[in-house]
């Protein structure tokens, strides 16, 4: 059921029209805009080139940043695909009121602000903090350890935040996927580890992609739990352009560094879905 | 178990499949009740019943994916209470195929002798050997997805069979193919089962299906075995009345029992006539109230005469279905008698409204049991 573009009846262009307008003012433009501005060669304005990128990637501490800030995006990936897939399993295997509750844990983080959440784990990290005060009353520490203000910290924290992007498109993937597979994989002789890696893992690994993709384009532009948890000690992009535009006032350098910044999320996003199409693993029909 | 499968799976004989008392209770609801199957290595049996019988939870039983409640199972003489579905010996081929969409044809064939940790080598070739069996081995590249729904449940009994199970269950295997497909099917089946002389179950709600592909069919009904015969033996000597309705079709009859002994009875019918019937099921005394069932092709229509103590009734529709002719009579008691006889007997329909005499063909066809 492949549609075409000949498909497409002008009632659709005009249901289309409010968002694709919106979307040509609000975003399409500011970009062109940027792109622009980080052609200018001084914060002054007058003359183009492109000396602002070339400071860029001639400056190590920049592409440490840049470097560092991918990173952590994988980082933070691969521990919420740890953590979430097997949350979402269990939300498969669960009976019908059990789901719920799982759903309702899952989409919680979500009720709340970000803000607030990345405050909560300031206060379970910090010296005096949950974890803290735990290890200590069981003796297992003498002087607090330090997890605020630490990569660790900023990880387990993005991770927690970003949770639902990837549980929800698992629990999608999964609940496509014929429940007689299983079956008829056990009876072939296949314990449930080899079920899992030969007939689950691959069914399942469109919700992995999607799950790994919004949580991956999530963790690296965490401004708010990057800054709060990482601290000053601590710079990713998100903070780096903000510095630039906001402190310094360097607008051209700022708009560089965010186009750079965008061109290696596209490059690690295309790289995802390659890794997708290579499997063999697609949805059930 | 994969050096007998390399001999060829004719050498091999059947395993015996033993239900002794299978009872699976959900919550206070019996699905399966105190079921006792002893079937024969290398028989066909066909578990028959209206959804919700307990055929399916009984299969599900005998895979391992559920363990029942009471009662035990035992393949070729062994308990497999307990034991996991993947070391069970048993092929599955489902009413969806549930072939792994990911792989392709022979990887699907293959996968139960990858996971037994044969040689790819071998996996290959015996993939190659059940494909050609079921008459697909130039499409062991393809997905599952290019087949059509035939040529898939090929695929789904090829998987099956590759392991060289102990038991084959089909479950409804044939009801999501199209009438035509099916009868090809069905034929197909039975003859790689008797290739294989393997021991197999086959779920189903067609009772067509289950008569015509069977050597014995147990018939269910509300999780309890209604009775485990022959075809034949289904349908011409129905233990219950429920077997009497479900198997075929009947007209059922209200009478009074007024005399029997081990191998016949008599009844003198409510709407006129007295029937001879085959000995009454259950303790049945004379003068106890009693149902008749008649099958459409035990009765004859005599439209030349009636009398007061036969069978009387009228025409209602008189309807010709090739070989054979139906009509419908409207009897003494108000109720409607389907009547079947060949149409090399009876060229011509009867016009609505001839007042008809019915007569049993032969007698002892009818059953009687207690009147419900």
């Amino acid at each position: 059921m492949a549609a075409t573009l000949r498909d497409v009846t002008t009632y659709d262009l005009k249901l289309a029209a409010p968002l694709a307008a919106g979307f040509v003012l609000f975003f399409v433009t500011p970009l062109v805009i940027l792109l622009a501005l980080s052609f200018q060669t001084d914060p002054q304005g007058g003359h183009y080139g492109l000396s602002q990128y070339v400071n860029f990637l001639g400056d190590r501490f920049s592409l440490g940043v840049l470097g560092s800030t991918l990173w952590l995006g994988v980082k933070v990936t691969a521990l919420t695909l740890l953590l979430g897939y097997p949350v979402a399993w269990l939300h498969q295997r669960s009976p019908g009121w059990a789901r719920g509750v799982i759903m309702l844990f899952v989409l919680l983080p979500l009720l709340t602000s970000v803000v607030v959440r990345t405050f909560a784990w300031v206060v379970i990290l910090g010296r005096q903090g949950i974890v803290n005060a735990s290890l200590s009353w069981l003796g297992l520490i003498d002087t607090p350890l330090k997890l605020l203000y630490t990569e660790g910290g900023v990880v387990v924290a993005l991770a927690q935040v970003q949770m639902p992007l990837m549980v929800l498109p698992i629990i999608t993937a999964l609940s496509r996927i014929d429940p007689n597979l299983a079956d008829a994989s056990s009876v072939l002789g296949a314990g449930h580890w080899r079920t899992f890696r030969k007939v689950i893992l691959p069914l399942s690994l469109p919700g992995i992609v999607a799950g790994c993709l919004l949580t991956y384009a999530a963790a690296i532009t965490a401004f708010i739990t990057q800054s709060l948890i990482g601290g000053g000690q601590m710079l990713f992009m998100p903070m780096y352009i903000y510095q630039q535009a906001s402190t310094l006032q360097n607008w051209p350098f700022a708009a560089a560094i965010s186009i750079v910044f965008l061109v290696a999320v596209l490059v690690v996003v295309s790289i995802f879905n390659a890794l997708g199409r290579l499997s063999r693993g697609y949805a059930n029909a | 178990m994969v050096s007998a499968s390399r001999n060829g799976p004719a050498s091999q004989r059947g395993q015996t499949l033993l239900l002794d008392g299978i009872t699976q209770r959900y919550g206070t609801s019996l699905a399966v009740n105190e079921v006792t199957l002893d079937i024969r290595g290398g028989e066909l049996v066909a578990l028959l019943g209206p959804s919700g019988c307990g055929k399916t939870t009984l299969l599900r039983i005998i895979a391992g994916f559920l363990a029942q409640t009471k009662g035990h199972v035992m393949i070729g003489g062994q308990s497999v209470d307990g034991l996991p579905p993947n070391r069970r010996s048993v092929g599955i081929v489902f009413q969806n195929y549930a072939l792994f969409p990911h792989m392709t044809v022979a990887e699907n064939v293959a996968y139960g002798l990858d996971a037994r940790g044969v040689d790819r080598a071998t996996q290959r070739s015996e993939a190659q050997r059940m494909l050609d069996m079921v008459k697909l081995g130039h499409l062991g590249e393809r997905t599952p997805r290019q087949l059509s729904g035939g040529q898939q449940q090929r695929v789904a009994l090829a998987r099956a069979l590759a392991v060289n199970p102990s038991i084959l269950l089909l479950d409804e295997p044939f009801a999501a193919l199209d009438k035509n497909l099916r009868l090809d099917m069905q034929i197909e089946v039975k003859r790689i089962q008797r290739l294989s002389g393997i021991t197999t179950i086959l779920v189903t709600h067609d009772q067509e299906e289950a008569l015509s592909m069977a050597d014995r069919v147990a018939v269910l009904s509300q999780g309890r075995l209604e009775q485990f015969s022959p075809p034949t033996e289904i349908y011409d000597a129905p233990d219950s009345l429920f077997v009497n309705t479900f198997v075929g079709s009947a007209n059922l009859l209200g009478g009074v029992l007024v005399d029997c002994d081990r191998t016949a009875g008599r009844v003198r019918l409510d709407a006129g006539g007295m029937v001879e019937t085959r000995a009454p099921k259950g303790d049945l005394r004379p003068g106890a109230r009693v149902t008749v069932c008649l099958r459409p092709e035990h009765l004859s229509v005599d439209p030349a005469a009636t009398d007061v103590d036969t069978l009387n009734g009228v025409v209602e529709m008189g309807l010709p279905l090739g070989a054979t002719v139906v009509h419908e009579i409207r009897i003494g008691d108000g109720s409607a008698v389907k009547v079947s006889e060949p149409r090399i007997q009876r060229a011509e329909l009867l016009a609505p409204g001839t007042p008809v005499r019915l007569a049993p063909v032969a007698p002892r066809l009818a059953s009687v049991f207690a009147a419900a």
